[in-house]
């Protein structure tokens, strides 16, 4: 990275901010390498370099931010190159950044909830031998998503992609000694490489038709209509399958739930507030493509509701804390989903989303770690409760997040779900009920099942056993808690009156001006509806579990078939192996066979041949000198009296 | 022969005198050569060889070549065969083969393959369409080697020094092949002297063979002052091979005259000796006398030689010690000693072996 | 009685050393063998040279000797080496070349 040369498409110089962006990912990255390289040397001082690192990167962002600001709306937008990657024939990609307003929110997001995670992960992994590996990698996961958000090309995009897919294997296997652990990083690893699938061949089919893989000139020819629709709807149904594998959508969800086995800073990083939401910032970038492909677009629609209704029903029946948490991810991606596939102004609100959905969620789960830090890594809800007593500082954090997910006004949830919700109603026909009602729906069932964690963990009776000593953390994971917390109460409101939709258009349009239109129900009626089902939701959790007279079982009950399906996580698993794992290990099974039996057998039949043959012929070396004379001179006659034959 | 069709003039044909070289030769050549296929001796193998060779040798003078007859006797029969008679010496000159096949099929093989070698070049010879011979008179101009030696130094100068070559590093390279190296020290003579005298062992060397003036083969073992044989005398090639002559015939003549020797020394040659078969009796039965006469020349040295029969030595040398008179047993030491040293030996001497219980006085009256 | 008498008394000794290359097992016989098959050869080469009239013939027969005799010395160094090690001069007490 050192000759930067700045090519800039857009018209204007690249402010001093934004041209070191190249730092943003730089610094993360060298700080891992130093981490991994300099092996337990720098186990005194390691942590101290990964919080430095993700700090510095974020005041890079911050700058370039500035910078930014600084410029009229359509001059937002920068191209920094970096060097040539490829070369060949007409092909020519250079490796690039692309900083506008969509990537410029996914760094700040990325690296100042980072930055917290990270300071929170000082004290959260004090005890642990590897801390220092723990904060390489946590560095390396900076960097890869930072490189993820900010490349200019799909492939570019895909680096970043990858490697946050390596970053997320190795921490949610980072205490691989224990192998349930590994084995769930391994899932998880499998299941993004299923997307990975599909990234790579919506990038072969650009290339195919586009003979590009940058954002700006794969969306020119979009633009241009020089691809079919049919293409269009292939590309969006690949990246989509991608968008998917990252983002635990419908049907590759499986693996967010295990991944939960990582340690609980990478939970809240990784699998809450910025990797997995990777896949909305594809499908959102995409725009230009989804915009052309109805078909694609109403995939994205579908996927979104159905993962929203999914992981809302299997958090309503989790007792592992992290695992209830994961569900509500899953569940709230699918709003951002479901809001991405509504097209541009939707894809402005799925981003809000994302931002609030980052702080909150990274809130709650911090707060599970410390919940666990306090309960001596124990996640069963059903041995906690009565904790908002001892742990007041956690309970008020937590509670921030807790009524910000359910979207509870002023809280920040409440001015992106709220805006999903509506602009699901919007549309024609069949589609905005439907999608509408889902979304409507689904706040209600979240706004049950997160009033049950909350309720479960800090009201009703103390379920914990005698020798459990709850206390609260130390102020390095606290404070962290505490700016999240904050975050949580009013981001939202702060980013709806700065008009971030409106600071989002150049990007979110730029396929062109997106029609405004009304819901089919009045915007109160929704909000009100919303509003009700939530605090039905709420106010039932609390009769079942947080009042003092709510009667929490410590094992399980038995419960009906529903909710026997959701603890079972409506039987992903189950599904997974029955239409995938066992096809495709029987599919292994015959084509091992086929191996073993037809080409080993055919490359071992030619080895025996030459084996028999040889051992044949080797009964001709006797050994024995005269043997050979004797050949020789037969030979000699036979030559002789051919000779004499031809002669006479 | 017939066959072919002879447009040759007379001149070109062969004169009488060389026909009956060429049959007389030939016959002896093809039959001497037969040798090679029939011969289980090979020393016979390579004398009927050098028969052949100078068979040959005739038959290029006659080919109006008398330098290369004169060259094939100097080099194959002087040279190469005596090489091959070296080596036969070498490895064993007695060494015959068996010729019961080990290649199953073999012989027949070979014969079959002779057979049609023979058929496929006598057809060959006979098919050719020879003239007579033109003759190198004009060519040798009377001097044949000196017309060889013209066109060997004009026309192939090249070829005689790459063969040159060829003699030089073939004499490097068998040098090479034979050589080997030294793993140890070398022994040289005065380390082995000082071994003999370190282990007791004779220091002088050895009788040499044959008795003087009858029998000086190589095989015959010397006879020491008792008419006994001095088996030590004969090189231990043969008696490892086992070609030792035997002392049987011999006694015969030889005991009337080594008698009188013996008796000189002995006074009582007790001459029942020649009983037939049994040799061993009339060797052994001097020596029974033998003590008194030649007693101990040594008789610090035989305990150490042989540990086994001392006491017997010594009772049988106490008698003998007075009269000692020094030639005698001067002459009889060489003998004694080394057969003392190695009783284990004799194996060809059954003379002496069959007799172990008259050993002991033996080996007393040897000291 | 023309050059055809000597060849076919070449033939004749050339089979000899040639069935007796096959038959024997004694490597300093059989290496006799090929001795008389180089001679046999050089009678051949003697006859035609009469025959045609020129020395040529000769001075191949005379490298011959001289070859052969390179010949002999390496072909004796290598058997009375092989004698040293084995104890043997028979060919094919073993089947070494086998292995």
């Amino acid at each position: 990275m050192n000759g930067i040369d700045l090519t800039l498409l857009a018209a204007a110089e690249a402010p001093t901010g934004v041209s070191l962006m190249w730092l943003v990912v730089a610094i993360p990255l060298a700080s891992a390498a130093i981490l991994l390289l300099a092996g337990r040397a720098a186990d005194a001082w390691g942590h101290i370099l990964g919080v430095a690192a993700s700090a510095a990167a974020f005041v890079v962002a911050a700058w370039a931010f500035f910078a930014m600001l600084g410029r009229a709306p359509a001059e937002r937008s920068f191209n920094l190159g970096l060097f040539d990657w490829i070369t060949g024939g007409d092909f020519n990609l250079q490796a690039g950044l692309r900083i506008d307003q969509l990537s410029i929110s996914f760094v700040l997001l990325v690296t100042f909830v980072g930055t917290l995670i990270h300071i929170y992960s000082v004290a959260y992994m004090s005890h642990d031998p590897d801390r220092r590996r723990f904060f390489a990698y946590l560095n390396l996961f900076v960097a890869a998503m930072l490189l993820l958000v900010l490349g200019n090309s799909y492939l570019v995009l895909f680096v970043g992609w990858e490697g946050v897919g390596l970053a997320s294997y190795l921490l949610i296997g980072f205490w691989n000694q224990r192998l349930d652990y590994a084995v769930a990083a391994k899932k998880a690893f499998v299941a993004n490489r299923v997307g990975d699938v599909g990234m790579l061949i919506a990038m072969m089919v650009m290339f195919a038709h586009f003979h590009t893989l940058t954002f700006d000139g794969v969306f020119e020819q979009v633009q241009a209509d020089t691809a079919s629709t049919a293409v269009l709807t292939a590309i969006g149904l690949a990246l989509l399958l991608a968008a998917c594998g990252k983002s635990a959508q419908f049907p590759l969800q499986s693996w967010l739930g295990d991944a939960m086995a990582g340690p609980t800073p990478v939970s809240a990083l990784i699998h809450a507030a910025t990797m997995v939401t990777a896949g909305v910032y594809l499908v959102v970038r995409s725009g230009p493509i989804y915009i052309h492909t109805e078909g694609a677009r109403l995939a994205v629609l579908i996927v979104g509701a159905i993962t929203l209704l999914y992981g809302a029903i299997v958090g309503c029946a989790k007792d592992d804390m992290k695992k209830a948490l994961a569900a509500s991810t899953m569940s709230q991606i699918g709003y951002m989903m479901l809001a991405a596939g509504l097209g541009p102004v939707g894809a402005a609100f799925a981003i809000m989303h994302l931002l609030t959905h980052g702080f909150f969620k990274a809130g709650l789960f911090l707060g599970a770690g410390s919940v666990m830090h306090a309960m001596k890594d124990q996640v069963d809800m059903r041995r906690f409760g009565g904790l908002g007593t001892v742990m007041k500082l956690t309970w008020v954090t937590m509670m921030a997040g807790w009524l910000a997910i359910l979207g509870i006004p002023p809280f920040s949830g409440f001015w992106s779900k709220d805006k999903i919700i509506e602009e699901a109603f919007v549309g024609t026909g069949w589609q905005p009920w439907v999608f509408g009602l889902v979304a409507m729906l689904g706040a209600g069932i979240t706004a049950f099942y997160m009033s049950r964690l909350f309720f479960m963990v800090f009201h009703g009776q103390a379920r914990w056993t005698d020798d459990q000593h709850p206390h609260e953390a130390p102020p390095l994971m606290t404070v962290p808690m505490a700016i999240l917390a904050i975050g949580s109460v009013d981001l939202g409101g702060i980013l709806c009156l700065i008009g971030f939709a409106k600071w989002l258009e150049p990007v979110t349009q730029a396929a062109g001006e997106a029609a405004e239109a009304e819901p089919v129900l009045a915007v109160p009626v929704i909000t009100v509806a919303t509003l009700v089902l939530v605090l039905a939701g709420a106010a039932l959790a609390w009769v079942k579990f947080g009042a003092k007279t709510a009667q929490v079982p410590v094992l399980p009950p038995p419960a009906n078939v529903l909710v026997k399906a959701a603890r079972e996580d409506l039987f992903q698993d189950t599904a997974n192996d029955v239409f995938l794992v066992r096809p495709g290990q029987a599919v292994v099974k015959g084509l091992t066979a086929v191996d073993g039996k037809v080409v080993d057998g055919a490359v071992r039949g030619i080895g025996c041949l030459v084996q028999t043959v040889g051992g044949g012929l080797s009964r001709w070396q006797t050994g024995f000198v005269r043997s050979y004379a004797a050949s020789m001179l037969a030979g000699v006659i036979l030559l002789a009296a051919i000779v004499l034959a031809v002669w006479l | 022969m017939n066959s072919v069709a002879v447009v040759a003039a007379a001149s070109l044909s062969m004169s009488t005198s060389e026909q009956f070289l060429f049959w007389i030769v030939g016959s002896i050549v093809v039959l001497a050569a037969l040798a090679l296929l029939f011969s289980k001796r090979a020393v016979v193998t390579a004398c009927a060889v050098m028969v052949t060779m100078v068979g040959l040798a005739f038959l290029y003078v006659g080919l109006d070549a008398p330098f290369l007859g004169v060259v094939q006797v100097v080099v194959y029969t002087g040279a190469i065969m005596m090489l091959f008679v070296f080596v036969i010496m070498l490895v064993g000159v007695d060494i015959s083969d068996s010729f019961v096949e080990t290649i199953r099929g073999q012989r027949w093989i070979g014969a079959l393959l002779g057979a049609g070698l023979l058929v496929v070049l006598v057809g060959a010879a006979l098919r050719a369409a020879v003239p007579g011979f033109n003759g190198l008179d004009e060519v040798d101009e009377g001097n044949n080697p000196r017309a060889v030696a013209k066109i060997l130094f004009r026309d192939y100068p090249f070829t005689l020094e790459i063969t040159g070559c060829l003699l030089i590093i073939a004499a490097v390279g068998a040098v090479v092949m034979t050589h080997r190296d030294r793993l140890t020290k070398a022994v040289r003579q005065g380390d082995l002297a000082a071994m003999r005298i370190k282990h007791g062992v004779q220091v002088t060397p050895p009788p040499a063979p044959g008795v003087y003036a009858r029998h000086n083969a190589a095989d015959v073992p010397a006879v020491d002052p008792d008419g006994k044989a001095i088996e030590a005398s004969v090189a231990s090639v043969l008696r490892m091979r086992g070609q030792v002559s035997r002392l049987n015939g011999l006694t015969q003549d030889l005991l009337p005259a080594a008698v009188p020797e013996a008796g000189r020394t002995v006074g009582a040659p007790a001459l029942p000796g020649p009983a037939a078969d049994e040799p061993a009796a009339d060797l052994a039965e001097p020596e029974v006398a033998a003590p008194a006469a030649d007693a101990a020349p040594a008789p610090a040295e035989t305990p150490a030689a042989e540990p086994a029969p001392p006491a017997a030595a010594t009772s049988g040398a106490e008698p003998a010690k007075p009269a000692k008179p020094a030639k005698p047993a001067k002459a009889a030491k060489p003998g004694k000693a080394p057969k003392a040293a190695k009783p284990d030996e004799p194996a060809t001497l059954e003379p002496a072996q069959p007799d172990p219980p008259g050993e002991e006085p033996k080996g007393g009256d040897a000291k | 009685m023309t050059v055809t008498a000597y060849l076919i008394l070449a033939s004749v000794l050339f089979t000899i050393g040639a069935t007796t290359v096959l038959v024997r097992r004694n490597a300093i016989v059989m290496f006799m063998g090929v001795e008389l098959m180089l001679n046999a050869a050089n009678l051949a080469f003697l006859a035609f040279s009469r025959m045609y009239g020129t020395l040529d013939g000769q001075l191949a027969a005379f490298f011959v000797m001289v070859v052969a005799a390179a010949e002999v010395v390496v072909g004796l160094a290598i058997i009375v080496s092989l004698f040293r090690t084995r104890r043997t001069v028979s060919v094919d007490d073993e089947s070494l070349m086998r292995h």
